[in-house]
């Protein structure tokens, strides 16, 4: 199968398909619309919703979002489009940490800032165990760096400890 | 005998020339607009006691000590600072792309100048970052996926047939044409650059930097920019490439800022001659500001 506008078809892993605007005009039942995409990011973290105004949403891959500030209108040959963003196709959807860095700076909730020994330890893929009050589930993890809270990745809290989510090859011992 | 030698009727001070082209070349930063700011990652290396200094002629470059390795420092994790030679940020400046526009880099892997391209693009507008080789693209993708820039397309596609398919067909604003080259100028990082040197091979590479340029100016709408630039000194794939350019396309040689020592492009090599517009070209040798070498030139398209 080849590209174009395949919102209204079942998935295809190979290429780059649009998500839907809103859940009622999908086919593809598996598929994340771009207004519960959008949504989750907003319940989630707190960002405002105009982050992503400018935004176009695709999927490829099961369930891999990607986010890419400008538009196509069929991205058939290409390799990659913006950024991958979020996985969807899973009871928990789960923020990746090159979204979580790009866009986590203005998250206003389910961020938790590690001190200096946990950060370096989250950035090892090492398990921690921060003081943390709030939601279970998928976190941004920040510490404070020159001056403000910087994202480093994403956190999975469950059972008062945050296992780090850093990809092997993000991973480095400072 | 040093295959640079054959330069030092062009150089100034070929004593000095051979000298830089000796020494070790010092490790330096960009810092990525998308994420940071100078003055941010100044405090960060403060915090941490990472010795830097500014370069002096762009406040967004910082020269580290000796025994700094980039990668493994929190800006380089957070994809605030991008490891990139001095020079090598040279292009993109002359490239000069603005938010909104339709860029595309036809060599873009591993992608310093892609992301330097994107940040001065503040992340919006279109981006195309296209190599041949799929390992390098990956590296590419993941420099980017690092730095946060959301607006690439990235394409896999020899730049001498790059198709403007999936683009519906429309041109682009500016074009960077970095080529690979024979890499005379990176001497002072791989000091084997110059080891298999042969006129032959540079001959055969300049062959592929004219389809290059060739078909990036065709894919560049009029009144459009396109950027040539290598890490090379041989005029025979600088000046001469851009002749072929000027004799074969609708397109002329511009001036551009640069604040940075370099000498004008050369209007006469080994019994050939070259267009007067050439001298807009500029060739930075490793002597002038301690750096690795390299050529830009800016061209403007139908005009």
């Amino acid at each position: 199968m080849t590209s174009e506008n395949d919102s209204s078809r079942e998935n295809d892993g190979q290429v780059f398909n649009r998500l839907p605007a809103t859940a009622a005009e999908r086919d593809d039942e598996g598929r994340a619309a771009r207004e519960e995409v959008v949504e989750w990011w907003v319940d989630r973290f707190g960002l405002d919703p105009e982050t992503f105004e400018n935004y176009t949403f695709w999927e490829k891959g099961a369930g891999k979002v990607w986010a890419f500030a400008s538009d196509l209108e069929s991205p058939a040959d290409v390799e990659g489009l913006g950024m991958t963003f979020l996985r969807t196709r899973q009871e928990h959807w789960k923020p990746t940490t090159d979204a979580v860095q790009r866009f986590g700076r203005e998250a206003t909730k389910n961020v938790v800032v590690l001190e200096t020994d946990d950060a370096r330890a989250f950035l090892r893929g090492a398990d921690t165990d921060p003081e943390w009050d709030g939601d279970w589930g998928y976190l941004i993890a920040a510490h404070d760096i020159a001056g403000a809270v910087e994202p480093i990745g994403v956190g999975l809290y469950l059972y008062d400890e945050l296992r780090s989510q850093m990809p092997k090859g993000r991973q480095r011992e400072l | 005998m040093d295959p640079l030698a054959r330069y030092d009727s062009l150089v100034d001070d070929s004593a000095a020339f051979h000298a830089a082209c000796e020494r070790p070349l010092p490790s330096v930063v960009r810092v990525n607009d998308i994420k940071a700011t100078p003055d941010r990652v100044r405090q960060a290396f403060d915090e941490a006691g990472i010795g830097y200094e500014s370069v002096g002629w762009h406040d967004g470059l910082f020269r580290l000590a000796d025994d700094v390795k980039p990668g493994n420092t929190w800006p380089f994790v957070h994809g605030w600072v991008y490891g990139q030679e001095e020079v090598s940020a040279v292009p993109a400046l002359a490239v000069d792309p603005q938010p909104g526009e339709r860029v595309l880099d036809c060599c873009a892997a591993p992608g310093s100048k892609t992301t330097q391209l994107a940040a001065l693009m503040d992340d919006r507008g279109l981006l195309v970052g296209n190599d041949n080789n799929l390992g390098r693209l990956s590296a590419l993708r993941s420099n980017a996926e690092r730095c946060g820039v959301s607006n690439l397309v990235v394409t896999r596609a020899d730049a001498r047939n790059f198709s403007l398919k999936p683009f519906s067909g429309d041109p682009f604003d500016r074009t960077l044409v970095d080529v690979p080259c024979s890499c005379e100028g990176t001497v002072r990082k791989n000091p084997d650059a110059v080891d298999d040197w042969s006129l032959d091979h540079i001959e055969g590479i300049a062959g592929v930097q004219k389809a290059i340029l060739g078909r990036s100016l065709e894919v560049t709408r009029e009144g459009g920019t396109v950027v040539y630039s290598t890490c090379t000194f041989a005029p025979e794939e600088n000046e001469a490439v851009l002749q072929y350019a000027l004799e074969e396309y609708d397109c002329r040689l511009v001036e551009y800022d640069l604040d940075l020592e370099h000498v004008s492009g050369i209007t006469e090599w080994d019994g050939d001659t070259y267009d007067d517009s050439m001298t807009r070209a500029k060739r930075i040798y490793p002597h002038h500001n301690d750096t690795g070498g390299f050529f830009c030139a800016k061209l403007e398209v139908g005009a």
